[in-house]
């Protein structure tokens, strides 16, 4: 292992290996969350099997419908703006690919350790509305529209509870850098027991929760899938679309997903970081992807648990929830852990 | 607000169905339907069989049917007496016995009013064809569908008794 490591690479092999590793993990990603969650889970949820028939229990399902959905005519309505239509799902998977790039998933596996990495990802994690938007206009198709400027409004009124409550884990790291909130998590102590380091929910829990709904906002999930309803927009801003251009969305939502499960697993669970295993040591590179795997699967799982449980919130509810109830809330989180932080 | 006592509930309700649906002694309520034929109940109304030997080509059903989709076709023939030394009876034969079940709403009339007890209902669910037209149904087939009939179950307690239509006089 410490060989691999001493390895000095070109800049353009590094970026070259960097670019061949986000092109397999993205798409991969949304692949695991629809199937162990999407497809499984919710089945047995509602006391169903799921998919049985493709490849062994079913698990090839999503290969099997990403591959219809490539077979499909690709169809552009002929009022429709066809560069903007063509560019827009595209510019939500480039936002969705972006998220991953600061996301550390052990001490030196991370695509480019930005010292201001939590602030990047939020930065193009809302690039995905621009995207959304153009859907929605260029589709020339008022429930499109519609369900573009539900999605714009929903995800402006969220983006704010969401950075919020990053700031409250900012400021108790004192850091922007994905890789010291995980530093400062994997050293931490809690009153002076550092058997497990310092989770950062331990003391942010009212910022996690508060994450956790922007999160399920954000990525337009039920309770909170208003931009996309069946029943009132029939799809919103996806209707239009077909193919390609239809999976392009579909693999952004749930690697969106899979990114978001990922900044709440480092922000708060201690991302790549595993109790017994001293984060400055070699072993932490391989032993922290799996840990992190973990700990996002079970963000996921808290995602898609919410998913399937809540009906839909009508639209008012939804923004009454975000400025009445999340904004104040993730305030009252950020002065508290202010004055603790200057206190002690 | 939505009252989280509720919300926190609805939670336990998945969770619940989850764990029930993955254990052992659970399993889901859904059946993986062509390797495994789901077990209709009793009395589900599924398609409806013919007791040949108990129709009389009395029409009724024919007649009482909104779609119009039995056919029935008999001849006048001679029984044999009951008794010894008696007429030959006059009885219908039945040549055909048919049912359209591309017309068929399931609606049961034609099981009401048979007044011999010669169609029933069985659960049997499993008679789609490639072709409309083979949905038309002959007796043979009827028939053998009667074989899927259950038994006839009791009637619940107290279900038996038949109100009086003139209620009793009460002097009060």
């Amino acid at each position: 292992m410490p060989m691999l490591l001493a390895i000095e690479l070109a800049y353009w092999q590094e970026t070259a290996i960097k670019v061949a590793v986000m092109a397999v993990l993205v798409p991969t990603t949304a692949l695991i969350l629809g199937i162990v969650f999407l497809f499984k889970m919710m089945s047995w949820m509602q006391s169903r099997m799921g998919p049985q028939e493709a490849g062994p229990r079913g698990l090839l399902q999503l290969l099997a419908d990403g591959v219809k959905f490539l077979q499909k005519e690709d169809i552009i309505p002929d009022a429709a703006d066809r560069f903007v239509f063509k560019a827009a799902p595209i510019v939500v998977l480039v936002s969705t690919f972006l998220t991953y790039v600061v996301v550390p998933a052990g001490p030196d596996l991370v695509i480019e350790n930005l010292p201001t990495g939590i602030f990047f990802a939020m930065a193009v994690s809302s690039l995905s509305v621009i995207g959304v938007l153009m859907a929605g206009w260029a589709s020339s198709n008022k429930y499109a529209l519609m369900g573009g400027l539900r999605a714009a409004g929903q995800l402006i009124a969220y983006e704010l509870p969401l950075v919020l409550a990053v700031t409250g884990v900012v400021i108790q790291v004192g850091s922007l850098s994905m890789q010291d909130i995980v530093w400062a998590q994997a050293t931490g102590e809690i009153f002076g027991w550092g058997g497990i380091g310092l989770p950062l929910i331990l003391t942010q829990i009212l910022a996690f929760f508060v994450f956790m709904a922007a999160v399920q906002a954000e990525l337009a999930q039920p309770p909170f899938d208003m931009p996309i309803a069946e029943t009132e927009v029939v799809g919103g801003y996806h209707i239009e679309y077909t193919g390609f251009r239809f999976l392009f969305f579909f693999l952004g939502e749930f690697a969106t997903a899979f990114a978001f499960a990922a900044i709440a697993a480092t922000l708060f669970l201690g991302g790549w970081y595993v109790p017994g295993i001293p984060p400055d040591s070699v072993w932490a590179n391989v032993v922290g992807p799996i840990a992190l795997f973990v700990k996002i699967m079970f963000v996921s799982f808290l995602i898609f648990w919410f998913r399937f449980t809540y009906p839909r919130f009508r639209e008012d509810q939804l923004q009454t929830f975000a400025w009445k109830y999340l904004i104040p809330l993730s305030l009252v989180n950020i002065t508290v852990t202010g004055i603790v932080v200057v206190a002690f | 607000m939505p009252k989280v006592p509720g919300m926190v509930k609805g939670l336990g309700v998945t969770f619940k169905t989850m764990v029930d649906t993955l254990k052992p002694s659970g399993g889901p309520v859904t059946v993986p339907y062509p390797h495994v034929k789901e077990e209709p109940t009793a009395r589900a109304r599924g398609v409806i069989a013919l007791h040949e030997d108990n129709c009389t080509a009395c029409m009724l059903c024919s007649r009482e049917c909104p779609d119009w989709c039995i056919y029935i076709e008999a001849h006048k023939t001679l029984a044999p007496p009951r008794r010894a030394g008696g007429k030959p009876r006059q009885v219908n034969a039945l040549d055909r016995f048919a049912i359209d079940y591309s017309l068929c709403m399931y609606c049961g009339i034609c099981v009401e009013v048979c007044p011999f007890d010669a169609l029933f209902w069985s659960p049997e669910y499993e008679f789609s064809e490639v072709r409309i037209a083979d949905l038309l149904h002959e007796k043979e087939r009827l028939g053998e569908w009667m074989q899927t009939v259950p038994e006839f179950e009791p009637y619940e307690a107290g279900s038996e008794a038949k109100p009086k239509k003139v209620p009793a006089y009460d002097p009060r």
